[in-house]
């Protein structure tokens, strides 16, 4: 979801650095402890529903205060990074599962296992608290997860007399190359339109994630051993968009390198009629949409041979942590039970338009509605898995330094197959083999 | 005989000498617009509606101006408060810096030692440090002094910050005061405090003023120091609370974020205003003193 920043160099520098005592948490006046909450929501409804719940906590708990601090997604890495190393870090860390790896086999973050209450652990399926749990702990409390989804132009759809797929009846990835043939026609003018575009800004946990659907896993671990593989499986999507962008031209190739939002101005004036986006994005399709646009939210598509029918796509939901040094840790991860019951849980899924991890939260009439394609989120939920790329350590830096420039390579034509496996395997492997044991 | 070319006629020199000013003019509103474009984008996003910033046809002036972005903005984050905390912060690293600066500069330039060029070497080498390589250790030590998450803490690291910058451009302004000013100050009996006080600094002003300017922008714009030293929301500046616009994967509310940016820039173009009639001012002294 995020790029490691300069501050991953850092760390080890820091590391003899003597670690102070006391976490984050302080006390008010009246001596009750005060623990911080770094929040990453930024939605307007989401920030509310959160402060909303801190208040209410502190309405009902007199006990231990929470104060809420805002923190960014783009940011938080270095943040945190910077705040265990100087002995000041929050004491609850809203995050991404993808980041925990670092902070937990690092020891910032406390292990939850025995700390977690029976009707949270009972509240979340095992799949999600897969995604968080390495290294023999649990280091986060899975709560929200995004799959990514098709977001098409309904109108364009409904003309070509295209059945629209439903997670029952998926499109094949052999199918779905056939529909953006069809909807793709390049004429002289305005007129020109594509069946989808790929925003590849940041390609490799899409590419990872994708080749779930496929059966590949690019990211493969054994124990400790961490190996890339890019065989057929592991590459099928990756060259499908190839094809799709130099060879078939059903994609363009300026998608590349946009974001997730820089597509859907195309997406409005009718330029792509699909574009493959993740489930809060609808959102941005909402309030920005032109009056009259008829849009609708899609599954991805399939491998026709793949397990769990190819429906499988890998996720990093986002987690609430407790900091190792908090001195309230119990309270701490009641403060996350008392976040996560099911009404509150749909109250912060819906404002910040993602899937909740909760069972009953998926049951929610809110959440089950067909409106802003809600319903199709919850359908694509029951095949989430935790990404290949959750508790790998060393996935930042192949990412960074390899997988990135690799893939945007071989994306826009200037690297072949065997020359993308060759750098993505064997590079990467290196990479991988200095963080192992 | 003579070989000396008749003179040019006088139309001929004039139209040339305006055709080089409609040049220089020409340049000028090249180099406005250049400069001008971003803040005349920002301020036109600001006021546009999510459909009309969701178009693939951008509009240069909003088609249907509203102030939604702005309300939602100030409703979304404390911008106001944000705000105040820039202002104190960066009004009080600059002015203490340049404070620190301005006898730290002259003696460099008036006292020249190997003191002094060791020193003026090490503010060139201290420019290199990448923020990675410092922000650890500065946690740690303003931790143990108790000044994380304060404003004086963060202040006093935006003054280390912008002291060599700031040291190294009042030395080129105290070099060009000629010597022998403050010889004659001192042939009329005055100290060289008084020279300095007196004589120096009336000719530094512009000099001064341009190293407020430059120190006060710096601690202005300056984000990743006030991420991680300021926790408490009722603390964090503006260029904290700018990110919190910002989404996962570049995803970004992009009406109330221009709106919000527009309001930053607020005073810091009033600060450049006030501080731009001192230049001025401080030109015209220089002027006369010379």
């Amino acid at each position: 979801m995020r790029r490691r920043t300069f501050l991953g160099g850092a760390a080890g520098a820091a590391a003899s650095a003597t670690l102070l005592t006391a976490c984050g948490g302080s006390g008010d006046d009246s001596g009750r402890p005060t623990l911080d909450f770094l929040s990453l929501a930024w939605q307007k409804e989401s920030v509310a529903a959160n402060k909303a719940l801190v208040a209410a906590w502190n309405r009902e708990r007199p006990d231990v205060r929470v104060r809420y601090v805002q923190g960014s997604w783009n940011n938080v890495h270095d943040q945190l990074l910077t705040s265990f190393e100087g002995g000041a870090a929050p004491d609850i860390i809203h995050d991404e599962a993808n980041d925990l790896t670092d902070f937990g086999y690092g020891g910032d973050l406390a292990d939850l296992s025995g700390l977690i209450p029976a009707d949270l652990k009972k509240r979340i399926p095992a799949t999600a608290w897969g995604t968080a749990t390495f290294n023999g702990g649990v280091y986060g409390v899975p709560f929200l997860q995004e799959p990514r989804v098709l977001i098409a132009n309904r109108t364009v759809l409904d003309k070509a007399g295209i059945r629209l797929p439903t997670v029952e009846r998926p499109w094949t990835w052999d199918r779905f190359e056939d529909v953006a043939k069809e909807l793709t026609h390049h004429r002289r003018g305005t007129d020109s339109r594509y069946g989808v575009a790929w925003a590849m800004k940041e390609p490799v946990n899409q590419t990872v994630n994708m080749s779930l659907s496929t059966g590949g896993k690019i990211v493969h671990r054994d124990g400790d051993r961490t190996e890339i593989r890019f065989d057929a499986a592991d590459s099928a999507v990756a060259e499908l968009i190839r094809r799709q962008v130099k060879s078939d031209r059903t994609a363009p190739s300026s998608g590349l390198g946009m974001g997730g939002g820089d597509t859907l101005p195309g997406f409005f004036a009718g330029h792509y009629a699909m574009v493959p986006l993740g489930f809060s994005y609808r959102q941005q399709v909402e309030q920005q949409a032109p009056d009259g646009f008829d849009w609708v939210t899609l599954p991805m598509p399939v491998g026709a041979k793949a397990p769990d029918g190819g429906l499988a796509q890998g996720v990093s939901p986002q987690t609430l942590s407790v900091s190792r040094s908090c001195a309230h840790k119990k309270a701490a991860v009641e403060f996350i039970a008392f976040m996560t019951r099911t009404q509150d849980l749909v109250r912060l899924a819906r404002g910040d338009w993602l899937v909740p991890t909760g069972s009953a939260a998926l049951r929610d009439p809110h959440i089950t509605t067909d409106k802003d394609g809600w319903s199709t989120g919850v359908d694509v939920a029951g095949h989430l898995t935790a990404s290949p790329a959750l508790g790998v350590r060393g996935y930042p830096e192949w990412m960074d330094k390899i997988a990135t420039p690799a893939l945007q390579q071989y994306y826009n034509g200037a690297i072949g197959l065997g020359e993308l496996r060759g750098k993505l395997v064997r590079d990467g492997n290196r990479i991988f083999d200095r963080y192992r044991g | 005989m003579s070989t000396a070319l008749p003179p040019r006629p006088a139309r001929r020199r004039s139209a040339k000498r305006a055709a080089g000013r409609t040049g220089q003019y020409l340049a000028l509103v090249c180099y406005l617009v250049f400069l001008g474009f971003p803040l005349l984008w920002l301020l036109s996003t600001a006021f546009k509606s999510p459909q009309e910033l969701g178009s693939v046809d951008p509009t240069w002036l909003p088609v249907h101006p509203t102030l939604e972005n702005f309300r939602s903005a100030l409703d979304q984050q404390p911008l106001v408060r944000s705000a105040l905390n820039s202002l104190i912060v960066a009004s009080v690293a600059a002015v203490v810096s340049v404070t620190v600066a301005v006898p730290a500069a002259y003696v460099m330039v008036r006292f020249r030692s190997m003191v002094t060029k060791v020193g003026t070497g090490w503010i060139l080498v201290s420019q290199m440090f990448p923020f990675v390589l410092i922000i650890i250790p500065l946690f740690l030590v303003l931790k143990n002094v108790h000044l994380i998450d304060s404003l004086p803490g963060l202040i006093i690291v935006y003054v280390v910050w912008n002291l060599p910058f700031a040291l190294w451009m009042l030395q080129g302004y105290v070099k060009a005061v000629p010597a022998s000013l403050e010889e004659a100050a001192a042939m009329d009996g005055a100290s060289r405090l008084r020279a300095l006080r007196s004589v120096v600094l009336p000719l530094l002003m512009p000099g001064l003023v341009a190293t407020l300017m430059f120190s006060f922008v710096t601690a202005w714009n300056e984000f990743f120091f006030a991420l991680v030293l300021l926790k408490s929301p009722e603390k964090q500046t503006m260029s904290v609370i700018l990110t919190h616009f910002l989404g996962a994967e570049g995803a970004a509310d992009l009406g109330p974020l221009a709106a919000a940016s527009v309001l930053a820039t607020v005073p810091s173009l009033l600060f450049f205003a006030f501080l731009q009639r001192r230049l001025v001012g401080g030109m015209m002294s220089g002027a006369v003193k010379g």
